[in-house]
């Protein structure tokens, strides 16, 4: 790499809007092995709104994504450093266990991976093995919300037994969805949630999006700037490891104050 | 558009090249296609001819006798106990029921040659039978028992050669001196005369010519061996010679000895055996081995002849003679051979079963079973799901891979060395076996297991956790159910691969002769017994000929086995798969 150097970011004020912050980050760095992929990240999330990740392939914004639930755990020899804290509570802290993090941080993958069961058990999976329903009737209770709130229910609420494979894949990326509403997170992480889904499907899910911020803080990551304008209210720029410029959505897209931003999302690279 | 088409400029030599590449594939698929029919035409030819072989074995000719049940005979001590009846002469008892089937039969010799028909390991059934229903005693009791292993391959024609000749005239038997003069009205005999005159020529001819080329050799072989060489070429010149003689036939009588095809007549129930054959086919003179030898003017008789000679097989004629009267009395009848699944091994062919080593392969296929599919599949998810990626992994990952290349009969050293020896397990019981065979299933298992947890796809790895789940839950939730179809069916080739086999179960002595089936029951693991494939190899080796069949028709039922496991395999892989 030919310019590894930490490079600064820029804020743009205002950043925040009205919303109190969601997830505070401090200086997270982190390598795979001897590679490094993110280099001293920092940034404030906003609650009750949609902050969306843009940049390149390989810029690091998914590593990033992955740090906020732990999912970096997984991967054999990955390293975080730095502080993220959701609400003021550090989670990057060998003391807080992931699986209760990844209760309240739930996060939606790029395909669609509904588990192959039924509907009905896809959605009640978190509910059941986090013990959050205590009848069977708070458990249906839950289901219903959830898939309701995903926008999924008028479409299989008579059908909640048929494998939640058969869907169409804009139908399984909601219940994903759904299932990570049903443990009533805070944080909702997407990790590209319309990559793999047709223009209509995406026009849904974006529209889900824009109904879930009300009560979740949504943060997205998305190769589609026209995603990230039309969905998010928060815009980051992640380019080579590195957090390059972060502020108000229209700010982003109308006045950005690096050059290199202004040469991505005019198309110039990437 | 023009034919060369400027639109297209590389469109000739892609031309030029599809036939090549056509022509290729053509290739390919007709190997593919001729490897495969090879492959079915083989399958079929093994199959069909294990099952030809075999086949004979799952009937058998069973001796249906009524018994009497004397008192004195079943009873000695005369109070009906245990102990007594276990004492009683059941062997007499079948003995006598024979004897009444012939009455005519008298001389030492004779009767000792009738008793061949069935083998006395039958008396111990009529004992048991005897045993379970004292009641019968003093009664006449209809006891089943299965002919003797060389006359029930007679009846299923796999011993002998033999033809039933058409006969047109009338026969009259009369007794003269010793024997007995058959006469036809029309000269049936003649054309057996005329056969027999031929063939005696031809075998003279042989044995000339056999002279003649000992008589050559003798000029150049060394001085030391020319007396032998030269003894030996007067002796078969003497045979010819002889041969000669009886085929000119000076007194009319042509002589059949018993290394020339047996005649047999039979008759009125009766049955005799021809010495002598008038060249004119009019008359031939015998002995009578079934009957008084008198018989007037009978159309219905049968003019049998068994090509096979008398001193080149295992039954005489006489045997055969009663086992023909008694098939037409119906005294023999063929059925299904229940023998086969109700006794374990045996000494006699007839009574020979793969009741034991069924049990014994059951029984060690259970510990194989229990021991090996879980240690195997919690392994597998240990090292593909949790164990660090380290040198102390990968040595375990390449031993693993190695005990799947070490020979099998290695795992039966092992077996004797420790679970034997240092152990002090029984020898030859199932549960040595089971251990053994358990050893050299896992790699199988466990390979089949990480496989199958490989192909795994990561996402619903991502999926379980990303929601949540803890490292066991995504494992026992979501993977594991995931890999089922390919773990059973790993685990099951690994099953399959273990009831096959023999090597190492020779080692730990499940090799041995053992009359008994092992009881179905906790008991049954250490009492000694042996497997499907081991009775295979013990009859393979048998010295009767009934055996022979018995091996094929016991590899069928091996082959039946393995087929039903599989198919299991394919139903629970079948109900067990799901999409993702």
């Amino acid at each position: 790499m030919f310019d590894t150097e930490i490079q600064p970011t820029v804020y743009h004020k205002n950043s925040l809007g009205s919303s109190p912050v969601k997830v505070e980050v401090r200086d997270v760095s982190v390598s795979y092995g001897e590679k490094q992929a993110l280099f001293n990240v920092s940034l404030d999330i906003p609650d009750h709104s949609v902050t969306a990740f843009i940049g390149p392939s390989g810029c690091g914004k998914s590593t990033f994504l992955r740090c906020m639930n732990r999912m970096n755990d997984t991967i054999e020899g990955a390293r975080v450093t730095g502080s993220l804290k959701i609400d003021g509570a550090e989670i990057n802290d060998r003391a807080v266990d992931p699986v209760v993090l990844r209760a309240s941080v739930g996060m939606v993958f790029q395909k669609p991976n509904p588990f192959p069961k039924s509907i009905y058990d896809n959605v009640a999976y978190g509910p059941r093995i986090h013990g959050l329903a205590s009848s069977r009737s708070e458990l249906d209770d839950v289901v219903e919300h959830s898939l309701r709130k995903a926008g999924l229910w008028a479409e299989v609420s008579d059908r909640l037994q048929d494998p939640g494979t058969g869907l169409s894949g804009g139908q399984q990326q909601r219940l994903v969805i759904a299932r990570a509403i049903a443990v009533s997170p805070e944080v909702i992480l997407m990790d590209e949630p319309c990559s793999a889904l047709d223009p209509i499907a995406t026009a849904k899910i974006e529209e889900l999006i824009d109904e879930l911020r009300e009560n979740y803080c949504i943060i997205i990551v998305t190769h589609s700037m026209q995603q990230a304008a039309r969905v998010s209210q928060m815009t980051a720029f992640f380019h080579m490891g590195s957090l390059i410029e972060v502020g108000p959505t229209e700010e982003i897209f109308t006045n950005p104050l690096e050059s290199r931003t202004q040469d991505y999302i005019t198309g110039r690279f990437g | 558009m023009t034919d060369t088409s400027p639109a297209f400029p590389v469109r000739e030599r892609v031309e030029k090249r599809l036939a090549k590449r056509y022509r290729a594939e053509l290739r390919f698929r007709s190997a593919g296609l001729t490897a495969i029919g090879l492959a079915v035409a083989i399958l079929f030819i093994l199959i069909g001819s294990i099952a030809s072989e075999g086949l004979p074995a799952f009937t058998a000719h069973e001796l249906v006798l009524p018994v009497s049940l004397d008192r004195e005979l079943v009873d000695p001590e005369g109070d009906g106990s245990e102990a007594s009846l276990r004492r009683g002469s059941y062997n007499r008892v079948l003995q006598n029921a024979l004897r009444e089937e012939f009455p005519g039969v008298t001389s030492r010799g004779d009767v000792r040659t009738l008793f061949r028909l069935y083998t006395p390991l039958n008396a111990t059934r009529l004992m048991d039978a005897v045993l379970q229903d004292p009641g019968l005693i003093g009664t006449n009791y209809v006891f089943t028992m299965p002919l003797a292993d060389d006359l029930d391959l007679y009846l299923k024609g796999r011993l002998v050669e033999d033809r039933t000749l058409p006969v047109g005239g009338l026969l009259s038997v009369a007794p003269e001196g010793e024997g007995v003069v058959l006469r036809s009205s029309t000269g049936d005999f003649a054309a057996l005369a005329r056969e027999i005159g031929q063939s005696m020529g031809a075998e003279a001819r042989i044995l000339e010519l056999r002279s003649q080329q000992v008589g050559e050799a003798v000029e150049q072989a060394p001085i030391e061996d020319a007396a032998r060489l030269q003894a030996e070429g007067d002796r078969h010149a003497a045979a010819a010679e002889r041969l000669r003689q009886a085929a000119l036939a000076a007194n009319g009588f042509l002589p059949i000895t018993t290394e020339m095809p047996s005649i047999i007549v039979e008759a009125d129930g009766q049955a005799f055996r021809i010495n002598e054959l008038a060249v004119d086919g009019s008359t031939a003179r015998g002995v009578a081995l079934l009957g008084n030898g008198e018989v007037a003017d009978a159309s219905a008789w049968t003019l049998y002849v068994i090509d096979t000679p008398e001193a080149s097989r295992r039954v005489s004629d006489q045997l055969i003679v009663w086992t023909r009267s008694l098939v037409a009395r119906g005294v023999i009848k063929a059925g299904f051979n229940t023998y086969l699944f109700t006794n374990a091994d045996s000494r006699e062919p007839e009574l020979a079963g793969v009741k034991g080593a069924l049990y014994g392969s059951i029984l060690t296929m259970i510990i194989t079973m229990f021991l090996s599919v879980p240690i195997g599949v919690f392994t597998a998810v240990y090292l593909e799901e949790y164990a660090p990626k380290n040198r102390f992994t990968d040595l375990i990952e390449v031993n693993i891979n190695n005990l799947a290349a070490v020979p099998s009969i290695v795992f039966g050293l092992l077996g004797l060395a420790v679970f034997i020896n240092a152990f002090g397990l029984p020898r030859s019981a199932p549960l040595v076996g089971g251990l053994v065979l358990s050893l050299m299933t896992l790699p199988t298992v466990i390979i089949a297991t990480r496989a199958a947890l490989k192909a795994v796809p990561p996402s619903i790895r991502q999926a379980a956790l990303g929601i949540g789940a803890s490292k066991t839950q995504s494992v026992f939730h979501h993977v594991l159910p995931l890999a089922a179809p390919g773990i059973l069916t790993g685990s099951i080739i690994g099953l399959a691969q273990a009831l096959g086999e023999t090597a190492p179960l020779l080692m730990i002595g499940m090799v041995a002769f053992i009359a008994d089936a092992p009881s179905l029951g906790l008991a049954g693991f250490t009492e000694p017994a042996t497997v499907m494939p081991v009775q295979i190899f013990l009859w393979s080796d048998g010295a009767e000929r009934a055996f022979e069949a018995r091996t094929a028709a016991a590899i069928l039922i091996l082959l039946a086995l393995m087929i039903s496991f599989n198919a299991v395999a394919i139903y629970l892989r079948r109900r067990f798969e799901r999409r993702w």
